[in-house]
């Protein structure tokens, strides 16, 4: 599905990310884990092409994208939600959602989108900044679904989000995959929730990988030592 | 009162708010496109009178190109040439912007200089082009004369011809950035450039088209001028200083503000004008006009959500 090889990513020359390879498969839910300032954010930044890799190639299926703008690699089939949301706050609900469409968005696609997060429906004529935190993050995944992706790509979904809140982006992030047979990646902190949703898991350390779990094997505790928490 | 009788102040209240209306009218024609530039983009164009100026010029080509070959289609002339005073100032716009502004994004300081340096190379191209005397296209017969609801009071046809076009311009531009794909995709930019390329925006389209599509109706301001008063080479410029005024104190990007700054501007100025002169009725308006910005700096129409 996905495919990333021997990336660098960095800042002018402070380099962030070194070297970094890895794969992402069909239907997984890939949670990549590690403390602030480890690089995860760098990494996606770099997948979706806002802060592109210095060197390296990132295929999505046989197609390269490590040279493509942002909205290339959105049209290519890649899902952003990045940290913080980033919801377009002047604009309505509806108009979010609609900002990531292209083309008509069929009946189907909306039905499923207000499925998933019913909030939504009932807010949709309502201005995207005057929404809550959780609210804001169900805007941001329903604007990335709606292009259709093949990949969905999540920035720390659950920061600064209630926990009643968070178990709902989870049990929405399982039916995403289940629904749309789509791939995931999302950067945690948050052990519990990567728990609850990841088939694989991967830590980061000072811009490297430095564990890998499956979902048969995980243990918690290793991962929270190697968090530190 | 003020020396006058109830009829012919009411007549001189009837025909001052006229005034009001048609200077309403000039104002938001210009505001138009700079609200979209500015507002949109947060471009400072100090070269956008001079696009007025290049609809205007259009419409005098126009006239005298119909007048001389084709008289037959003189009384339609004038609708055809309004059009292309949109797509000639859009395309010229469309060619700045790909050549000069795209490179100057984020760069304020930079973009005020290279678009003061624009007009006047432009100014300098109409004086080329179209001599340093002010030109006046014929206008059709339809679009001269006025008609009178009453003994005192005498309404121009060609003022109330801007009022409907004002009018229409705006219902288009709102239709265009509230009920289109695009101006959808133009007022997320706005809001933040970065993510909208990350939801598949093609934000490097959507500058080029709205700096074209601000010009564009700049154009169309010039076109409308052309039935009120001559185009000189440095006609675009008196205009400039008014224009952004109306746009920063209705708030940058709102098109409801810059409506509602230019009604308000120019219906204080139309009245205040003729009862305090001319000079002393300007100050007025600026002095209230500053005295608002400094409780709304963000001008009257400011956007109240969180980020």
């Amino acid at each position: 599905m996905l495919g990333v090889n021997n990336i660098d990513v960095g800042y002018n020359k402070s380099r962030v990310i070194h070297d970094m390879s890895f794969k992402v498969n069909p239907e997984e839910i890939l949670v990549i884990m590690g403390r602030n300032g480890m690089g995860k954010t760098t990494l996606l930044k770099s997948l979706i092409g806002i802060l592109p890799s210095t060197s390296g190639s990132i295929k999505l299926g046989d197609q390269e994208i490590a040279g493509m703008d942002s909205y290339q690699r959105v049209r290519s089939g890649i899902g952003f939600v990045p940290q913080g949301r980033m919801i377009f706050p002047s604009l309505t609900v509806t108009e979010n959602i609609l900002s990531g469409a292209r083309g008509n968005v069929a009946q189907s696609t909306w039905d499923e989108i207000y499925a998933l997060f019913p909030v939504l429906h009932e807010m949709r004529k309502r201005k995207g900044g005057n929404l809550s935190g959780g609210q804001q993050q169900q805007l941001a995944i329903a604007r990335a679904l709606v292009a259709n992706p093949k990949i969905l790509i999540l920035d720390e979904p659950t920061e600064g989000i209630q926990p009643s809140i968070i178990k709902d982006i989870g049990r929405a992030l399982k039916e995403i995959r289940n629904m749309r047979k789509i791939a995931i990646i999302v950067t945690e902190q948050v052990v519990s929730f990567m728990m609850d949703v990841c088939d694989r898991v991967l830590v980061m350390e000072r811009g490297r990988f430095i564990h890998e779990a499956y979902r048969d094997s995980l243990n918690s505790d290793k991962i929270k030592a190697l968090l530190a928490v | 009162m003020f020396g006058y009788t109830w009829s012919e102040l009411s007549s001189i209240f009837v025909m001052q708010s006229f005034s009001g209306f048609s200077l309403f009218s000039v104002l938001l024609l210009m505001a138009l496109g700079l609200a979209i530039i500015f507002g949109q983009m947060g471009v400072v164009n100090l070269a956008h009178g001079e696009f007025m100026a290049l609809g205007a010029y259009t419409v005098y080509l126009c006239s005298e190109i119909v007048h001389k070959h084709i008289p037959a289609l003189a009384p339609y002339y004038f609708i055809v040439a309004i059009v292309a005073a949109f797509f000639a100032a859009g395309l010229v716009g469309l060619f700045v912007e790909w050549s000069l502004i795209r490179f100057l994004y984020k760069r304020p300081l930079d973009t005020l200089l290279a678009t003061w340096g624009l007009s006047l190379i432009m100014q300098q191209a109409f004086r080329s082009i179209f001599g340093a005397r002010e030109v006046t296209p014929t206008l059709p017969d339809w679009l001269m004369g006025s008609f009178k609801p009453s003994a005192t009071i005498d309404i121009p046809i060609n003022g109330v011809f801007v009022m409907g076009l004002t009018l229409l311009l705006t219902f288009g531009v709102w239709l265009f950035m509230f009920r289109s794909r695009t101006g959808l995709q133009m007022r997320a930019t706005v809001q933040n450039r970065v993510m909208s390329g990350a939801v598949g925006i093609n934000t490097k389209l959507v500058d080029r088209f709205t700096f074209s599509l601000g010009c564009g109706i700049a154009g169309v301001a010039g076109a409308a001028f052309t039935t009120i008063g001559s185009t000189g080479p440095d006609s675009g410029s008196r205009y400039i200083v008014d224009t952004f005024l109306v746009v920063v104190f209705g708030g940058t990007a709102s098109l409801l503000g810059t409506v509602a700054s230019a009604f308000g501007i120019a219906q204080s100025q139309s009245i205040l004008e003729f009862f305090l002169k001319g000079t002393m009725g300007k100050v007025s308006v600026l002095t209230l006009i500053v005295i608002v910005l400094m409780i709304r700096p963000k001008g009257l129409f400011a956007s109240k959500v969180r980020s």
